[in-house]
């Protein structure tokens, strides 16, 4: 042992007394992780809720949330002179005079968008491998409530700044808080401190904005990565990988240079964004006054959908008990998102109870091996397409010689049509895939070898396939149809006919499979 | 032909009647003018305009709309439409400017209308202020033409063209004229002085430095969201397949 050894051996030895830590660290740092690139998508948001958290206190350092008017005195000459509130000044200012202010400013946005995209694809991820079934059915709740999270954070954030296109977002969000019934106005006046817009709103998101939500967060992640840790991550199927063991490589040194290297890789493509593509140009906009307005007022990304659903709702009203009720404003812009998030929530319970599973799953699903949760997501996707493509229908319009009406009414119609479209399409794409599966494990792989037979007939030579991809095509297991009987053992009929009818058609359109080949299959095929 | 033209702008702003002796001149050439122009509007206009530009069922009167109007409109190539589905389509004008201001005398002769701009507004650069014409700009124009002059969509089809190509003078006929889906924002309604420094700020506008990395087409968040999307997440999946293979 050398003397440096020693001495490093000393330190340790110090602090595991102290800490007791070494017995720990030794087991956590051997834990080990499957490796597969769609599991780093979680990571990428993680790494960019660190940079938000990093560039973010950053800006808090010149921003002053503040809706006091000032007048603007600053370098940038087409708004000099100009009254704003302070929180648009400073803006600017950080904007235009600090050193590397507006590379944090666009940093700061960039991540906050890939931030956004990063846990939509990893819930994409998740929903389309099936990971969420049990055992991990709190962390998919945890999930949707980060991204739910995300979407309200993402919208104050921006809304901070109190330039012209955010303080018209704020303007909706306070039309929507006011279309809630009966209570909607007295809700609006709270949020403002009075009429809109006030004097106390900016002031008070951003409380909300970095402090309570980027709590909320921290505790959360916290929580959704802890349980992760406990439940051991989910793999794909592959030899040697079963429900009982993780295959992969340990957390020391293997992911610990891993994760540090990706993290500063996504801190580079955020950077690199930053640096070449403007975002939020917030000097371009204006202060916001109620009375101004731009064409092709747009939320960012994640409120598109949002905002899609708003603009194709035709304008229904309700005058009741003196009381008006904005079915154009309530439907679209609470009660859809609502039912959208509720049910996403509880999908993992509606579909253990479809499929009458509930077993613990720590393989995931090839998504064509489960058609109908697949064909399920892909509706999902596409009445949110259909939703951002009528949210950006007058950017759109312009660039593509449409007019906003064609738009408005191919959504109004497509948001009803498309989705059970995609939904029959992608089912049957998964069955053909699996037809193709057992096609390939049967006959094998095509070689492009032509063989004459003696008697003229052209045959093309097929090689068997690995076992390894055998195995791989073969493994899943196909759940049957629930079998409910209406009557129970005695020959009563049981209560509820109509939830067991329909929880019978379910699981029946369920369990739509292409049979995986099987041992009889195979001595079939080998008879001739 | 250009002195024809200079001698016709001075005899359109010469309402007022004056003993000098350029009058008579003035008059002839306009005269002369007005006659042109009429030869033109008959063979290019009076199909739909009709004859004595008093409209029909596809095209309004022209009788008091100008010489601004047509200025604008056939100046720019507006008119004569390729296609009557929409709104008139900024293109490639098919008069020369002679012509033009030939048309324009001729309808301007039908009955009094906004007159073409003079110079009062080439100093437009010294007179205004970019800060006010920005404020006046998000207050009367910004609705439909977007915060940096982009343009944007307007119902069934029509839209608001961007102003980054915009001259002066056709800003201002834009204005004073309100051709296709726009409103006219007379000299009450926005004074000439608060119309150069809307100009001033439209000019600005025009050459306003991309601060911050590509512009994004200045549209707001879509452009935005759909970068993050593809390259933002394109980058990041390429990588993570990348160090996803290579440990193996």
């Amino acid at each position: 042992m050398t003397a440096k050894e020693k001495a490093l051996g000393n330190v340790a030895n110090y602090v595991d007394e102290r800490t007791g830590a070494a017995a720990w660290m030794k087991k956590n740092l051997n834990k080990v992780f499957p490796d597969h690139w769609s599991f780093m998508l979680g990571e990428v948001a993680l790494y960019s809720f660190i940079i938000l958290l990093l560039s973010g206190v950053f800006l808090t350092f010149w921003f002053d949330p503040s809706q006091r008017e000032v007048l603007y005195q600053g370098d940038y000459q087409p708004l000099s002179g100009l009254k704003m509130s302070a929180a648009y000044a400073s803006t600017l200012h950080i904007s235009f005079d600090i050193r590397g202010g507006l590379l944090m400013r666009q940093i700061h946005h960039w991540a906050a968008l890939l931030f956004m995209v990063a846990m939509v694809a990893h819930l994409m991820r998740v929903f389309f491998t099936g990971a969420f079934r049990k055992p991990r059915e709190f962390n998919w709740i945890i999930g949707v409530g980060l991204v739910t999270l995300g979407i309200v954070e993402g919208f104050l954030g921006y809304s901070l700044p109190d330039d012209l296109l955010s303080g018209t977002g704020i303007r909706i969000a306070e039309a929507i808080l006011q279309a809630i019934p009966v209570v909607g106005t007295y809700l609006a006046f709270f949020a403002f401190g009075g009429p809109f817009p006030g004097e106390v709103f900016i002031p008070r998101i951003f409380t909300v904005h970095v402090l309570l939500l980027p709590g909320i967060f921290l505790a959360l992640i916290t929580a959704h990565l802890m349980l992760v840790w406990y439940q051991k991550h989910t793999q794909y199927p592959g030899p040697g990988r079963t429900e009982k063991n993780v295959v992969g490589y340990p957390l020391m040194p293997i992911y610990m240079a891993k994760a540090g290297g990706f993290f500063f890789i996504v801190f580079g493509v955020i950077a690199f964004l930053s640096t070449v593509a403007s975002i939020n140009a917030i000097w371009l906009y204006g202060p916001y006054t109620p009375g101004q307005i731009s064409a092709g007022s747009q939320p960012d990304w994640y409120m598109g959908w949002l905002d899609g659903l708003v603009r194709m709702a035709p304008p229904l009203e309700t005058h009741a008990f003196g009381h008006t009720i904005s079915w154009n404003i309530l439907i679209p812009g609470l009660i859809v998102p609502g039912i959208l998030f509720t049910g996403m929530a509880l999908y993992p319970f509606i579909e253990s109870w479809i499929t009458g599973d509930k077993r613990e799953h720590h393989l995931l699903d090839r998504p064509r091996n489960a058609p109908n949760r697949t064909a399920l997501g892909a509706m999902s996707v596409t009445f949110i397409l259909v939703t951002l493509f009528n949210g950006g229908n007058d950017i759109i319009a312009t660039n593509f010689s449409l007019t906003i009406n064609q738009i408005m009414w191919f959504s109004r119609i497509g948001i009803f049509v498309l989705p059970p479209i995609a939904f029959v399409i992608t089912k049957r794409l998964c069955l053909s895939l699996q037809r193709a599966d057992r096609d390939l494990v049967l006959h094998g792989t095509e070689t492009g070898t032509l063989l004459r037979l003696p008697h003229g007939e052209f045959v093309e030579v097929h090689a068997p396939i690995s076992q390894v991809d055998a195995w791989k095509l073969t493994q899943h297991e196909q759940i049957p149809a629930l079998e409910l009987s209406t009557e129970d053992s005695h020959g009563v009929r049981r209560g509820n006919a109509l939830r067991n009818k329909l929880r019978s058609r379910m699981s029946q359109a369920a369990s739509d499979q292409v049979a995986k080949p099987n041992e009889t299959d195979l001595k079939e095929l080998e008879g001739h | 032909m250009l002195l024809l033209f200079a001698l016709f702008m001075i005899g359109t702003t010469f309402s007022v009647a004056s003993a000098s002796t350029k009058q008579a001149s003035g008059s002839l050439s306009r005269s002369v003018a007005i006659d042109e122009g009429r030869q033109i509007f008959l063979k290019g206009c009076s199909s739909c305009h009709g004859l004595n530009a008093e409209g029909g069922s596809i095209a309004p009167s022209l009788i008091g709309v100008g010489a601004a109007s047509v200025d604008f409109q056939v100046g720019t190539g507006r008119m004569p439409m390729a296609d009557m589905t929409v709104q008139a389509m900024r293109k490639t004008p098919a008069y020369t400017p002679e012509q033009v201001a030939a048309v324009a005398a001729y309808v301007a002769s039908l009955a009094p209308g906004p007159a073409i701009p003079g110079s009062e507004i080439v100093n437009y650069e010294r007179d205004g202020s970019t800060a006010e014409g920005g404020e006046l700009f998000r207050t009367n124009c910004a609705m439909c033409h977007n915060f940096a002059g982009q343009g944007g969509a307007l119902s069934q089809g029509k839209f608001a063209p961007t102003l980054m190509e915009s001259d002066p003078k056709t800003i201002v006929e834009a204005m004073i004229t309100g051709p296709q889906s726009m409103p006219v924002f007379s000299d009450k309604i926005i004074t000439p002085a608060e119309k150069l420094s809307i100009i001033k700020w439209i000019k600005a506008a025009q050459v306003e430095p991309s601060l911050g990395g590509a512009a994004l087409g200045r549209v707001g968040p879509v452009t935005e969201g759909l970068l993050a999307w593809t390259l933002g997440l394109g980058l990041l999946i390429g990588i993570a397949v990348w160090l996803a293979t290579k440990a193996r």
